[in-house]
């Protein structure tokens, strides 16, 4: 199932160093056509690769323009079905359409907190060296999910 | 200045690398950081640290489209024993209850970091009934109820899962000690002692440059691997693979050829799923109460029990193997009963018997949210055959095999344990190589029998079945062990056994054969004297599939095609020295193949070097097709020799550390 680039919506992330949908693919497809040259669109982003697609849908999420889709894979799956998503900071938006033209709508939470708020140590006491050989992390005292066991269990011990 | 026939070479020494940027070297972000700052604190000794990643941290590695479930999770009722017997039980008895074990106590702290992160984890509440994780209800760690889907796994809203962990651990590091869009491709060991690790290169997927890295201490935990096998669609639908595409085998090849033993290699997982897109199964069985039947409607696990006596103790379980239950499913399609059916409609009109309209509607939603929070791909299929789940069935059908060690398998690397569970000092079988590490542990936990080497996730052998969580909580592991070694190895200086000038020409040859030979012929893709990385990889795949046992045989093999693919390995090993690269793009793919070349090859010598049939269900040999507990109920490990290109195999004695006679009595679940 192949992304494919809008030639209507897509801006080429003018302006910026990189496409987003560039830095995110975890997989290398994506690519600016900066003269027009690998496609006839200039400026404009575009799969290198379909058939390496995982449909991850990464850069369809990422894509601030809402310029990347998906046209699923031609060996398997008939025409005319589509499912686009609309990612926002705390929660993805699902349109679905099926092939016989039913529509469904899906609405997830994906956050709790917001982008980019993360203390990662915040209210986290430092470890102590002496400590570093014993089992269990610095959370340890904090995050309570420590399982110490039943040391009946361990039977060569 | 630089250009595609002259890279720039960039040079760095660091204390501590990272390979990677999966849960397992985003679990080792985050506790490094803060061990560092003590060993700062406490030492004066100032850790320079970097991650390197392929790709971008916020969707790398498998769980870049997210995920609907977190497969691991204890809880505070069951005990990590009951955790490393689940594993063994799953995985034909042959893991390391040790590793299991470690990984066991230490998941849930992880997890309960991810929900303070921002991960929504559904609750139930005191009435019984479920709720998505944004409804501000107690968190696991003050004792909210989390939703379980089998006895292990727990559900969560989980679209943005690496989003969430790669921020906790982009934050940790700090964007000075990230390289994103590097591909590390080759491990150096050190000029002084070769079974000791003195760095890694790569080079930069958007920049011609390579970039050499001094490191003391290595977390090699780069996933593990797809695509050595046909996939079942081979035209757009190739990408559409189980496990990420971009797994590619790094781990394995990159860590054997530095001479670290591996371990397991011949174990592969082969999942049966929803057919074409692969959705999870996992909540349709265990959430919503599916039954998964023949062409006719029959339970095939209830009418073919009795095939499961066929393999004792194993099949007397209370919950028999993945491989097991494969096994049964490939029997009814063997005989002609295909297809197999996921009983969707069924399953949810009983369940609608049971609700309100308004639980209906959210159950609905909850199928949904499995499948697009982690294979968009499934849905993709449903609208295009105009399947409502509860209107009409959906096919099952077991895949193209793959290689991992954090899933339903355990092929990795051999790996150093903890010493408070009771594991072996020594090893009793004779035949292990005598520089390699007698008992169970050797000093730093997680470190390869390579010096300075670790792993993780993926990467970790004869363990499995620690997913997301898992190999989160293996990285932090991991991690304070690198903080140690660095601390207790300060006076090394690695040093090279390449000159960077070697390393830069053996990482850029893709390209040299390309630029020397492309004006031989006019069509750029058909030149007798280089490969392109997509015909080799179809070769290595049209090998793999028709003699190690890929669907073409229906997971068979024996001897005889063991020994047919061997040669045809070796001439393709040879071939993968004259892959091209006609930009940064192809030398990716030229380097992900070469791995994959490595990776297959050492399933297939596993598999040979067992004369067993370990995981029927996953592949059978047919001139050895039973499980021989007397002869082979043992770890298979294996070293390569990078100077000669040869495998050595040998065995290792399996011992229990906790009692799995408890896994074959009714009462113990």
């Amino acid at each position: 199932m192949p992304t494919y680039v809008r030639t209507d919506k897509c801006d080429g992330c003018k302006g910026q160093d990189k496409t987003a949908c560039m830095y995110i693919c975890p997989h290398d497809l994506m690519k600016l056509d900066k003269d027009g040259s690998e496609t006839g669109h200039a400026m404009k982003a575009f799969n290198q690769e379909p058939e390496q697609c995982w449909e991850c849908y990464s850069c369809v999420k990422i894509c601030p323009q809402q310029a990347i889709e998906v046209r699923h894979y031609a060996d398997i799956v008939p025409l005319g079905g589509s499912v686009q998503p609309l990612r926002g900071s705390d929660s993805i938006m699902w349109t679905i359409k099926f092939r016989n033209g039913t529509l469904k709508r899906f609405k997830f939470p994906i956050r709790t907190t917001p982008e980019g708020s993360i203390d990662p140590y915040a209210g986290k006491a430092m470890p102590k060296m002496a400590d570093i050989e014993k089992s269990g992390f610095f959370t340890n005292d904090y995050a309570k999910g420590y399982r110490a066991g039943n040391p009946a269990e361990l039977i060569r011990k | 200045m630089a250009d595609f026939s002259n890279p720039e070479v960039v040079q760095e020494e660091v204390d501590i690398l990272m390979i990677g940027g999966g849960m397992a070297c985003c679990g080792a972000a985050y506790e490094v950081m803060r061990w560092a700052e003590a060993a700062k604190a406490e030492t004066g000794v100032d850790l320079k640290i970097k991650l390197v990643d392929k790709a971008a941290m916020d969707r790398s590695g498998a769980v870049a489209q997210g995920l609907s479930a977190i497969n691991t999770y204890i809880g505070d009722a069951q005990d990590p024993a009951d955790y490393a017997r689940m594993v063994s039980n799953d995985l034909m008895g042959i893991t390391r209850d040790d590793l299991a074990y470690d990984c066991g106590r230490h998941v849930d702290d992880s997890v309960h970091m991810f929900e303070e992160w921002g991960l929504p984890i559904w609750k139930t509440d005191e009435n019984g009934e479920r709720h998505d994780g944004a409804q501000g209800m107690t968190p696991l760690k003050d004792g909210g109820k989390c939703v379980r889907s089998g006895k292990w796994q727990i559900m969560i809203n989980g679209e943005s899962y690496k989003w969430i962990v790669a921020e906790a651990a982009k934050k940790a590091l700090g964007l000075d000690r990230i390289q994103e869009r590097v591909f590390i491709v080759h491990l150096i060991n050190d000029k002084n002692d070769p079974s000791r690790i003195a760095g890694a290169a790569g080079f930069s997927v958007r920049e011609n440059k390579i970039y050499i890295y001094k490191a003391k201490a290595i977390l090699l935990a780069a996933g593990g691997c797809v695509n050595i096998f046909r996939p079942r669609s081979v035209g757009e639908g190739t990408g559409r693979a189980w496990y990420p595409v971009w797994n590619a085998g790094s781990t394995y090849s990159m860590a054997a050829e530095a001479g670290a033993e591996l371990t397991m290699m011949e174990n592969r997982f082969v999942p049966a799923r929803f057919k074409d897109g692969y959705g999870p199964v996992g909540a349709w069985f265990l959430l919503f109460k599916a039954q998964a039947t023949n062409a006719f409607g029959e339970a095939y696990m209830a009418k073919n029990k009795d095939m499961l006596n066929d393999y004792p103790p194993y099949g007397q379980a209370a919950v028999p193997a993945s491989c097991l239950r494969n096994h049964l499913m490939l029997h009814e399609m063997l005989e002609g009963r295909g297809p197999i059916w996921m009983d969707t409609v069924t399953a949810l009109a009983n369940m609608r018997e049971k609700l309100t309209p308004r639980e209906v509607k959210h159950l609905e939603a909850e199928a949904w949210e499995d499948f697009l929070d982690m294979s968009v791909g499934q849905c993709g299929i449903w609208v295009g055959e105009n399947i409502e789940p509860e209107k009409k069935k959906s096919e099952l059908m077991p895949t193209e095999p793959y290689l991992l060690g954090s899933h339903s398998g355990c092929c990795g690397i051999w790996v150093s344990g903890p010493t408070d569970v009771g594991a072996p000092t020594k090893e009793e079988y004779s035949g292990v190589p005598a520089h390699l590490p007698s008992g169970w542990s050797w000093g730093y936990r997680g470190m390869t029998t390579v010096k300075g080497l670790f792993t993780a996730g993926d990467g970790v052998g004869a363990s499995g079945h620690k997913f997301s969580s898992g190999s989160h909580a293996e990285g932090r592991i991991a991690a304070k062990s690198m903080v140690k070694y660095c601390l207790d190895n300060k006076g090394y200086k690695p040093e090279f056994d390449e000159t960077p000038e070697q390393i830069a020409e053996v990482i850029w040859k893709p390209v040299r054969n390309y630029l020397e030979f492309k004006d031989y012929t006019s069509a750029i893709d058909v030149n007798p004297n280089y490969i392109t990385p997509k015909m080799l990889q179809f070769r290595l795949q049209k090998i793999m599939d028709e003699y190690v046992a890929g669907v073409a045989t229906y997971y068979k093999t024996n001897n005889v095609m063991l020994d047919i693919a061997e040669e045809k390995l070796g001439f393709l090993k040879e071939d993968a020295q004259k892959m091209r690269a006609k930009d940064l793009h192809e030398l990716l793919r030229a380097w992900e193949n070469y791995h994959r070349i490595l990776t297959a090859e050492a399933h297939m010598k596993h598999i040979q070097f067992r004369e067993e049939s370990r995981y029927p269900g996953f592949y059978y040999r047919m001139d050895k097709n039973f499980v021989d507990e007397e002869n082979w109920h043992c770890f298979v490990n294996s070293i390569y020799d990078k100077k000669t290109h040869t495998w050595t195999c040998f065995k290792r004695k399996h011992i229990d550390l906790v009692d799995k006679s408890k896994l074959f009595k009714a009462a113990a679940h």
